[in-house]
């Protein structure tokens, strides 16, 4: 049985919270620069520019990319073969983005109740997905999620015989309907199967996969290829104000489901689609 | 290929301006987004004043984040506009004349846009650390309690801003787009 501290749990979500709001992931950046040059609109190309500007002005100043440092989504592989000592996990995990959100001048974004709006002041509770797994490792993943692609994001449950071409139809809808709103060039997360709340859980865990992987499964690979291609062919553009460049990805993730379901979920991620991840 | 334009925004130089434009805006500004917007406007319908002179004014909707040291403001990039749209148009009849955001804007702010003539800019969403360097002054003026959402008052230098809506009623959102769709389909 291997031990891990609970204030260690703190410090790396901490300095998790830190790193994924100041440093855009590298795939991500390359892929925005490698899109000036094929880039059809001026206006566009002018935009990524400002873009990759900002990446590095972030990097360099050690400042937020974006000031939305959004609501902390944590992923937390846990091995079974591990003990949390000297305190929880959740509110390790809590204390961390507590810590991180202030000691890194993060905006603090929640509210305690979706009604009454009242600001928690320390960017807590955090989202937590937990999922137990093999062995005595632990890995950490902090997605400081924003509320600009996070509203446009949406769920639906098809039916079976809308197949493929469905599944198509509401990717390509929320894009649209996402427009500028979502802070395009976009990486669109798409979580097919499961049931209700499983799917929108395979969509945010799409948004982690590094850009330009593909699935290894080959249709959906296929269907990824061809998804990217026909949202960049709307016109949309990098900040909704024209262009090729819509989505720098499309990534799919699936699960079995039932035999008279078929949800799909849509999550959104801006060009600032920050993530990073820690293993102990 | 950058326009440089001053607050105040007078009608004489919004006049001039037009979608797709690239201006570089220096001068005042004030900062208001959601619960901003709804004190504004409650305190106008208890008979109150704003917290700023509306009249030629511009209007950004940003919550920015906490200055680090030295900074003058944290990172500070544009919010989704659409949220304020509820309140937009009595602020523009009041002499509200531009407007600093990000995503599409409804029918009813339009036509106030062009009924009263106000221009909407965007700002690069998402590129808030960029944003800050050109923020030379920050100063909270209304609503402290409210933290990152506060009315402040910028003096901003050169700050990077594309005319998205003119006074006119023309919207790059509707004509770059379906320019792009075609131009792909056409290939």
């Amino acid at each position: 049985m291997k031990e891990i501290e609970a204030k260690k749990i703190t410090e790396i979500v901490k300095l998790l919270c830190i790193e994924a709001n100041y440093d855009l992931p590298k795939d991500i950046f390359d892929a925005l620069k490698e899109r000036i040059k094929e880039e059809k609109s001026p206006l566009g190309r002018e935009i990524l520019k400002n873009i990759i500007k900002n990446a590095e002005i972030a990097k360099g100043k050690r400042v937020p990319i974006c000031q939305d440092t959004g609501i902390a989504v944590v992923f937390v592989e846990i091995g079974q073969d591990i003990r949390i000592v000297n305190g929880n996990l959740k509110e390790a995990i809590n204390e961390g983005v507590r810590l991180g959100y202030e000691e890194g001048y993060l905006r603090k974004s929640v509210v305690k109740s979706p009604i009454v709006r009242q600001n928690t002041k320390d960017n807590t509770p955090a989202i937590i997905h937990y999922n137990i797994c093999e062995g005595d490792k632990l890995s950490i993943t902090v997605m400081p999620k924003g509320a600009g692609s996070e509203n446009m994001s949406a769920l639906k449950m098809l039916k079976p015989s809308d197949g493929i071409e469905g599944i198509k139809n509401f990717v390509i809808e929320t894009v649209q309907n996402a427009g500028p709103n979502a802070c395009p060039p976009l990486i669109v997360g798409v979580g097919i199967g499961g049931d209700f709340e499983f799917a929108p859980y395979l969509a945010k865990i799409a948004l982690l996969r590094s850009v330009g992987e593909r699935n290894t499964d080959e249709m959906l690979a296929q269907l990824e290829e061809e998804l990217l291609q026909e949202i960049n062919m709307l016109g949309i553009g990098p900040q909704g104000l024209g262009g090729s460049t819509t989505a720098i990805d499309v990534h799919i993730e699936t699960y079995p489901t039932h035999i008279a379901s078929l949800p799909v979920a849509v999550n959104l991620g801006c060009h600032v689609t920050r993530h990073a991840t820690f293993v102990l | 290929m950058y326009k440089k334009i001053n607050t105040p925004l007078t009608e004489e130089i919004i006049s001039q301006l037009k979608a797709g434009d690239l201006v570089l805006l220096s001068g005042e500004i004030y900062t208001a987004r959601d619960e901003a917007h709804k004190r504004m406007v409650d305190s106008l319908n208890k008979g109150e004043k704003l917290p700023f002179k509306i009249k030629n004014s511009v209007i950004y909707y940003v919550g920015p984040c906490p200055p680090t040291p030295g900074q003058i403001v944290g990172s500070c990039g544009p919010t989704t506009s659409g949220r304020m749209d509820k309140y937009t148009p009595l602020l523009i009849e009041l002499g509200l004349k531009g407007m600093i955001g990000k995503g599409y804007r409804s029918e009813e702010v339009i036509n106030a846009m062009k009924k009263y003539k106000a221009v909407y800019f965007t700002a690069i969403g998402g590129a808030g650390a960029l944003l800050a360097e050109k923020v030379k002054e920050a100063k909270v003026v209304a609503y402290e309690d409210l933290g990152t959402e506060a009315v402040y008052k910028f003096v901003v230098e050169d700050f990077p801003i594309i005319v998205t809506i003119d006074m006119y009623g023309n919207n790059l959102y509707e004509a770059e787009k379906e320019k792009y769709k075609l131009m792909q389909k056409g290939e």
